[in-house]
């Protein structure tokens, strides 16, 4: 079995309960999400998942045939990380005390296109967002500063094909609606 | 006044100030729902009451188990085609439903199930009957909800509805807690036709009904699997239409039981680990498998890398998700059963398949002489299951209701009971529920009254929901209970026999008296150990107004066969 990293996008109604749901799918056939992420999308009222898993590409597409199914979810799509814009954010708190002249912090966060969120007495916050080698070489390249937290957060993604959310919802609405009108929808 | 107005003040008068309770009780009659399953307890006792003032519109049956409620309300939904609706209180009473939850999903029936719950001020608080049934129910049902106020009531009633019945069927669950079902709410019911995130029933794709209709057209060796879709589509007509146009033998899963009838001449038997030995055998050997309404279960197709790898594939379902889930398709067509064969029938030519029908015929005369003959005809002074199930076909000319439950038993009625109409087989398919038949038969019966309803279970899984025996008592529903009894677990010991060296670890049963248990709760109840007296008390049972136990001892050690053991393709199917 050939396993990839897949990225999963599912859209949604807002509905309680539905998240469990869409886990399930994933617990029930021994797969682990490696990051998971929920917001609104651009269209009101529909909200979207990205899931990042490493998996064969039979049992991603088996999964989101499932999700699909469940009566909640609008759309759901698999993508190969090719088919894809990602990206991830990372936060790193390091102390105050490295700050004497002898480290090159400017440098590093120059080098890395990060950026510094807070400057306080005892410590400080950078923020870098990237592709997870990009964050993770930064916390390697933060760790003689001493990192006091690391956080990063689940992938973000949008295709790059240019069919739209709109589109899709158009294109069920329609077929719905033809559906009802031929008393079939049932 | 114009249209609008006049609308809308009509809308207004039917807009009624109701208790939660009662919405619930009116938006079941709303739905047309006559009969419901239940047993009551603290979270559910609003709804209760409201019942008690419509015990006139609305039938309930009091059970004694809740899992003998659910299980009840699957066998009324599978013999009438409507929603089978359950009611239970919280905690216990909800997690009780959980197996018959898991049962219907399996089985695409569909169910709406309402369970009360704590009030919601107590949710998450670890209160008295507490548990969170909507998580707990969450991978066994297609849908369901926890509603938390009375006004949400009408509108989670008839989503929940049109998602049970709607598409692939299955059962839905509605947890509403106490202060809902005692808040007050403007009732207005209007039923659910439509979900903007939900599309039930795809029209099918015409390229690929025509590409159905030319392989079928070229095809020399078509086969045909008939699944439950059919019936649960009504397509039973346009089935029998398309494989007489095309002489298309055809298999039926153990789903997919009656929806021709048995004696039809293009049926071959049933497919599966014990299904007849043509239709597996041919499975590995046609050109074109024509798959209609069925999911391809592991029990039907064996060792899925050596499943009809030589045939193109056709599969006709409802549910996408089940398109290339366990079987590759070469043409899939989506849609509903009904739907896609009537617009399949014109594109379809006429043929017949004589030589190649003939290749069953052959097969299945290896099976009567290899298996049929001794099970029927027993040279040995016990009975068998099969020759008391062929009886109690006979007798009933094929016209009743067979539920069964799950084991030997379960697969020597699928493959000897005789169907002449839809809709009269009633068992646990997927989930292998022991203790299913006995509340499916209650349910059938009383879903079906003008039909026989014959359950025929075994000793060790009527043990399971015995408890149904006063249920039928009190309704009186006129259920016809047949145990065959080998005081074992005989599906279990034959396996332990095949595969476990004969280590029969617990599986032999020290059972109670059944006929004696039979009268206890007031139902007339025989035994019968021996073949001179068979007949008779079949008939003396059949004959029976009210419910009827009859206890029929068999053969200890009989083995079911043919079999196709596990990890076996299916045309490597054993005759012994």
């Amino acid at each position: 079995m050939k396993t990839h990293k897949y990225t999963i996008s599912v859209f949604t109604e807002n509905f309680i309960g539905l998240l469990s749901r869409i886990t399930l799918i994933f617990t029930r056939r021994h797969v682990n999400i490696e990051s998971i992420t929920v917001s609104e999308s651009e269209v009101k009222g529909v909200h979207r998942y990205t899931l990042v898993v490493k998996t064969s590409e039979d049992v991603v597409r088996r999964i989101v045939q499932q999700i699909e199914k469940q009566v909640e979810a609008l759309k759901a799509f698999y993508y190969r990380e090719e088919e894809i814009i990602h990206q991830e954010i990372a936060l790193y708190k390091i102390s105050t005390k490295f700050l004497d002249g002898q480290h090159n912090l400017e440098q590093l966060i120059r080098d890395n296109h990060a950026r510094m969120l807070s400057v306080e007495n005892e410590y400080l916050v950078i923020e870098k967002t990237g592709h997870k080698q990009e964050t993770q070489q930064l916390l390697e390249q933060l760790q003689p500063f001493g990192v006091l937290e690391f956080v990063r957060s689940g992938r973000v993604s949008i295709s790059k094909r240019m069919k739209d959310l709109s589109q899709y919802l158009d294109e069920l609405e329609t077929e719905i609606q033809a559906r009802v009108e031929a008393g079939k929808n049932h | 006044m114009d249209t609008m107005t006049k609308n809308a003040r009509i809308r207004e008068k039917q807009k009624v100030q109701l208790k939660g309770a009662e919405a619930v009780i009116q938006s079941l009659l709303a739905e047309d729902v006559d009969t419901i399953f239940g047993y009551p307890g603290g979270a559910i006792m609003p709804v209760y009451d409201s019942l008690f003032d419509y015990t006139d519109r609305i039938h309930h049956i009091l059970v004694r188990h809740e899992q003998g409620a659910i299980h009840a309300a699957q066998g009324y939904a599978r013999a009438t085609g409507k929603v089978g609706i359950c009611l239970a209180t919280s905690g216990p009473g909800a997690t009780n439903l959980i197996t018959g939850l898991a049962d219907a999903m399996i089985d695409s029936t569909p169910l709406v199930c309402i369970t009360g719950q704590v009030a919601s001020h107590l949710l998450g608080s670890d209160a008295f009957q507490e548990t969170d049934v909507v998580g707990v129910s969450m991978p066994v049902t297609k849908w369901n909800i926890q509603v938390t106020r009375a006004k949400d009531i009408p509108a989670a009633m008839a989503k929940a509805f049109y998602i049970a019945r709607s598409g692939r069927p299955g059962p839905v669950l509605i947890d509403i807690t106490k202060d809902a079902q005692f808040g007050d709410l403007e009732f207005h019911y209007e039923s659910c036709e439509k979900l903007r995130s939900y599309n039930p029933c795809p029209a099918p794709a015409p390229h690929a009904i025509r590409r159905a209709a030319e392989l079928i057209n070229q095809a020399r060796k078509p086969f045909l699997l008939v699944g439950q879709g059919v019936i649960l589509s009504g397509a039973e007509k346009e089935l029998t239409t398309l494989v007489e146009k095309a002489g298309i033998p055809f298999g039926w899963t153990l789903m997919g039981l009656s929806a021709m009838p048995t004696d039809h001449p293009l049926n071959m038997g049933m497919l599966g680990m014990h299904g007849n030995y043509a239709p597996n055998i041919k499975t590995n050997e046609c050109d074109v498998l024509i798959a209609v309404g069925m999911r391809f279960d592991d029990r039907v197709t064996g060792d899925v890398n050596r499943y009809a790898n030589q045939a193109r594939v056709i599969h006709i379902e409802i549910d996408q998700a089940e398109i290339n889930k366990n079987i590759h398709a070469d043409v899939p067509v989506i849609g509903d059963a009904r739907e896609v064969l009537e617009e399949l029938i014109p594109l379809v030519e006429e043929n017949d398949h004589t030589a190649w029908i003939d290749e069953f015929h052959a097969l299945r005369k290896v099976e009567e002489e290899k298996v049929c003959q001794a099970e029927l005809f027993p040279d040995k002074e016990g009975l068998t299951m099969p020759e008391i199930i062929r009886r109690i076909s006979e007798s009933s000319q094929g016209e009743a209701v067979l539920v069964t439950d799950v084991g030997q038993h379960q697969m020597a009625a699928s493959r000897y009971f005789g169907f002449s109409a839809t809709r009269s087989n009633v068992t646990s398919g997927g989930l292998g529920t022991m203790g299913f038949a006995l509340p499916a038969a209650l349910g059938a019966k009383l879903g079906v009254p003008q039909r026989e309803v014959v359950a025929v279970i075994g000793d060790g899984g009527f043990q399971m929901n015995l408890q149904e025996l006063a249920t039928i008592r009190q309704t009186n529903a006129a259920v016809k209970i047949v145990i065959l009894n080998n005081n074992f677990l005989g599906m279990v010991r034959q396996w332990q026999q095949l595969f476990f060296d004969r280590r029969y670890s617990f599986t032999e049963m020290q059972n109670p008296d059944f006929v004696k248990l039979g009268e206890a709760f007031g139902i007339p109840s025989r035994r019968v150990t021996g073949r001179d007296h068979a007949d008779e008390a079949i008939a003396e049972m059949l004959s029976a107004d009210g419910p009827y136990l009859l206890e029929v001892m068999v053969e200890k050690e009989d083995n079911v066969f043919p079999m196709v053991p596990s990890g076996a393709a299916v045309s490597e199917i054993r005759l012994s």
